[in-house]
């Protein structure tokens, strides 16, 4: 780049306010500042693309036939009218695909189509591609499906009691078919510990079921190559993980599949699984020889679902008399609706992930997932833990008030800081006392708490998070992130990195780290991502990993190349290496003027070295968990730690909860962009918030509806509106984690969990009822209140 | 069946065949390849298809495509100015108010068609005036504070061009 043009960029960026180089008080050029989006202007422009964005030439549009019925045994499916009709190119049923898949490799156990039975309303029977959306449509209902409608399990004890109706075959003779999963385990003498305390605060929990709602339908599209080739672009956020199930459910060669993943608008874990369109785009394609898109319909997606799961929660904490805490027995029962989804590690996660950020004494987790004829429940942002750390921080709530302990105390006093958790994770930063700290001070709580009039009170929480699960879902001994960069003779850097850009902003953090490194400005820098042609192996957005796992492997990748350029500069002005900065544009030597725009650097290196590209990966370590079984799940490089303070005002004679305020901490190691991490935590903080007032995935159960989803649309399935959000100020914590590039952890989902009980708290406080049923809606509240104070009206 | 349409989009004609039951946000998405305004329910549920009509905001998923024929029609593709972007747009760029970005051409109709008529909202105001346009990622945070910042933008012009 000519060094006119850099003067410009530079110039440009110092007029932004806290943009300008070397902005950062540490000395770096890009990270830590509040830098515009990679892709934050093709955004505004409305030039992003996304998949439903794109058409092919030729292309037709498929549709899929779907369960009437919530359990049911498939007699016979005649597709000859449909296949007749003029405009339909190609039609599936079950028996096309007939190879089980899963995102967990143990438990496979869905069909693209359905082979023999459904087990939910909404289950993909049939599909069918044509000429145009309206001549598919006619074609399904062309489709004739006979079935012998069988017993439905809709309740989950019903499920976990029933032998007569099995949802699933049970894996050995003898089981319960209608249970994915049973964990039990003890860590330390909890029985011992609860009986030797001197309080016991016992209590029942339920958390309700909610879904993701992205604003984008999924959508697939996919086009079968002359040579056998066959590209999938969709709306995944795991490339990789869609690749092999799509090749082992079509029985292709894995190397032969493209999978590209366009734009995402919004995922939060709803997007995390292969799912029935992916499939039936590829088989279709295939098929006709001709590229075919499936848009699911908003009704589509809450009946495809895999959202947080339904728990039923019994939690005991013992504690000494100065609120120490001594022992948590808890147990759960999971309604995993019709399919396993990731529902095995849900199960280990609803006990697990809850040993932190406090010292536990003695810990025992009993949980059970059971199948039942709904929709499949499966990973939502904060993955498992949402649901148990409500329980655990309103009794901890309970406790603070049983001692009389100010609640923030008491969570300090259980503070267990860095090291072992009791289930033997290894904890390597704990930023969690300041951001009790911060909220304490920024919510004005010890003028507040117990101090506020009737109807308004505030209320605390706290909560800890995985930066990355610390294996792959599939066993391997490969890295779990990698990343290449390419450095170019005119300036510009290219990173090609695996990581699913979700709108979390993993293609801007890699760009700034790539910026960092290699001394460009930022719009100088070029990402390529989630392609699996194109960029190494990333396992996708999900469990929060891709700033800790992509960023180290790009990190790795940078500084490889960061090196070479060092030292071709060095040469040529006959100085140590270390004596060469990058930085900003320009190659310079420290403590001297004396500078060359980068461009001429990385010709310098070219010249020295050959053709400038490098690759960085990043393996987790292994020794961070115990060695019992199920001992690695739950297990991460490193943990956020989160508090949230809620403010709230409740309206005594309607039961209406307004929540005014949310005061959200959060420890993420090192804010790498503090306008990116903000984004993540009011997003968390608000989609906790909606679950915890007015969200509610609710399958009818009873009567001739029974299966049905209570509110299949954006209308009835109440997310917040912008009038409905309370303000949401965000706090920064930075721990400066070992394990992290430059310090940094997650974000992402770390600070959704304390939103709930926070509110629960805060009701608490304003109004003496205790919450233990989610969602507090006004009647549930009002009820609540009639229950405590029946002289009240 | 098909008609033929004319429409005026961001300043441009055009003639285009469509179904004769296509709402005019099929015939801007699937007609003229106008893919920046996005669907997300297709019943008038989430906004994610807000377009200007006539300067107002109206969602385009619910509305048949010849209501839309002889008004003037803004999609987020012709919200930029000759000078550059939209301030709402530079806006939502530099406060991180688009994280997935698919509610975002849609939030920035809404926020113009507020801005023309008010050009210092308060946050309510502001909060009002996107109430029937859902974001999942944001809280809405960003979004309030970009339509904020873009309205001293706005203002500061105005003033501008008042004493120059």
């Amino acid at each position: 780049m000519h060094p006119d043009e850099l003067n410009a960029i530079q110039a440009a960026q110092a007029a932004e306010p806290g943009a300008g180089p070397d902005a950062a008080a540490d000395g770096r050029a890009v990270l830590g500042l509040r830098n515009r989006r990679y892709e934050g202007h093709a955004k505004s422009t409305g030039r992003e693309l996304y998949t439903d964005d794109l058409a092919l030439p030729g292309m037709l549009h498929g549709k899929i036939l779907r369960s009437p019925h919530p359990h049911a045994r498939i007699l016979s499916i005649d597709t000859s009218a449909a296949e007749a009709m003029t405009g339909v190119h190609g039609v599936l049923t079950g028996d096309d695909m007939p190879t089980p898949f899963g995102i967990i490799p143990w438990t496979r156990d869905e069909h693209a189509l359905a082979t023999d039975r459904v087990r939910y309303v909404g289950d993909a029977v049939a599909a069918v591609a044509a000429v145009d959306e309206e001549t598919a449509n006619r074609a399904l209902a062309a489709i004739r499906v006979e079935y012998e409608p069988l017993p439905a399990l809709l309740d989950p004890r019903e499920a976990l009691e029933s032998s007569a109706v099995q949802i699933h075959e049970p894996k050995k003779e003898g089981r319960n078919g209608n249970v994915t999963k049973h964990v039990l385990l003890e860590f330390g003498p909890v029985d011992a510990e609860m009986d030797a305390a001197d309080i016991v605060v016992e209590g029942e929990y339920h958390f309700h079921g909610t879904t993701h709602a992205p604003i984008e339908p999924h959508c697939a599209i996919a086009r079968a190559g002359a040579d056998g080739s066959l590209t999938v672009w969709s709306s995944t956020q795991v490339p990789h993980y869609l690749q092999r199930e799509i090749a082992r459910v079509l029985q292709l060669d894995v190397a032969k599949i493209r999978v590209v993943q366009p734009a995402v608008g919004g995922a939060f874990g709803g997007k995390s699984e292969p799912f029935d369109l992916e499939f039936c785009v590829a088989a279709l394609a295939i098929r006709t020889g001709r590229p075919v898109k499936i848009l699911y319909t908003r009704e589509e997606l809450f009946y495809s679902h895999r959202g947080r799961h339904p728990i039923d929660m019994w939690f005991r904490v013992g504690a000494s008399k100065d609120g120490t805490i001594r022992a948590v027995d808890a147990r759960s029962l999971l309604d995993g609706g019709a399919y396993a989804s990731f529902g095995l590690v849900t199960t280990y996660y609803s006990g697990q992930l809850l040993t932190a950020p406090y010292a536990l004494g003695s810990y025992r987790f009993e949980s059970t997932r059971v199948y039942t004829n709904k929709p499949a429940c499966g990973p939502k942002r904060g993955h498992g833990s949402v649901q148990p750390r409500f329980a655990f921080e309103v009794s901890l709530d309970k406790l603070a008030g049983e001692l009389g302990i100010d609640p923030i105390e008491l969570r300090r006093r259980n503070f267990m800081g860095t090291g072992r958790t009791v289930n033997e994770f290894r904890v390597s930063s704990n930023g969690f006392l300041e951001c009790l700290e911060a909220v304490e001070k920024a919510s004005g709580w010890k003028e507040k708490h117990a101090k506020l009039p009737f109807g308004r009170g505030i209320g605390v929480a706290g909560s800890c998070y995985i930066s990355g699960t610390n294996y792959p879902i599939y066993p391997n001994r490969m890295p779990q992130a990698a990343a290449q960069v390419q450095v170019e003779r005119s300036g510009r850097v290219t990173v090609f990195h695996g990581a699913s850009e979700i709108g979390q902003g993993s293609d801007s953090t890699m760009a700034a780290i790539a910026a960092e490194e290699l001394g460009v400005p930022l719009g100088y820098v070029r990402v390529v991502s989630a392609d699996t042609d194109l960029v190494p192996v990333d396992l996708g957005a999900y469990s929060s990993r891709e700033t800790l796992m992509v960023g180290n492997a790009t990190r790795a990748a940078c500084v490889k190349l960061a090196g070479l350029v060092r030292a071709a500069v060095a040469s040529e002005w006959r100085i140590p290496e270390a004596g060469v900065r990058l930085a900003a544009g320009w190659a310079s030597e420290r403590g001297n003027g004396r500078r060359i725009p980068i461009a001429e650097a990385f010709q310098l290196a070219e010249a020295a070295h050959g053709t400038l590209g490098s690759v960085g990966h990043y393996d987790t370590p292994k020794d961070v968990h115990g060695e019992y079984r199920g001992g690695t799940i739950g297990a991460s490089p490193a943990y956020s730690f989160t508090a949230h303070v809620a403010e709230v005002v409740v309206d005594p004679d309607t039961g209406i909860v307004d929540v005014k305020k949310i005061w959200v901490a959060h420890d993420c190691g090192k804010a790498l962009n503090p306008m990116l991490v903000e984004g993540q935590m009011e997003g968390s903080a608000y989609m906790g918030f909606g679950e915890a007032l007015m969200e509610h995935h609710l399958v009818k159960r009873g009567g001739p509806e029974s299966g049905l989803h209570d509110a299949p649309s954006l209308l009835d399935y109440r997310i917040p509106t912008s009038l409905d959000c309370p303000e949401f100020v965000s706090l920064i914590v930075e721990s400066n984690d070992p394990e992290g590039p430059y310090g940094a952890k997650e974000a992402g989902e770390g600070p959704l969990h304390p939103s709930l009980p926070a509110i629960a708290n805060a009701i608490y406080d304003a109004v003496g009822v205790r919450l233990d049923r989610l969602p507090f809606t006004p009647d549930r509240v009002w009820n609540a209140l009639r229950t405590s104070r029946p002289s009240s009206p | 069946m098909k008609r033929i349409v004319s429409l005026e989009v961001n300043g441009e004609r055009h003639e285009v065949a469509v179904p004769v039951h296509y709402t005019l946000l099929e015939t801007l998405r699937y007609g003229l390849g106008l893919t920046g305004s996005k669907q997300g329910c297709d019943k008038g549920d989430c906004g994610a298809c807000t377009v200007l009509l006539d300067g107002g905001a109206v969602l385009s998923c619910i509305l048949p495509v010849w209501e839309a024929e002889g008004r003037i029609i803004r999609t987020v593709e012709g919200l930029a100015e000759p000078a550059g972007l939209h301030p709402v747009q530079d806006a939502f760029d530099r406060t991180g108010a688009a994280q997935c970005g698919f509610c975002t051409p849609g939030m920035l109709c809404s926020s113009i068609d507020l801005l023309a008529s008010n050009d210092n909202p308060s946050r309510d105001e502001i909060a009002e005036a996107l109430s029937g346009n859902l974001c999942r990622c944001t809280g809405y945070t960003k979004i309030i504070e970009a339509v904020e910042l873009a309205a001293g933008v706005i203002r500061e012009r105005r003033t501008g061009d008042a004493s120059g």
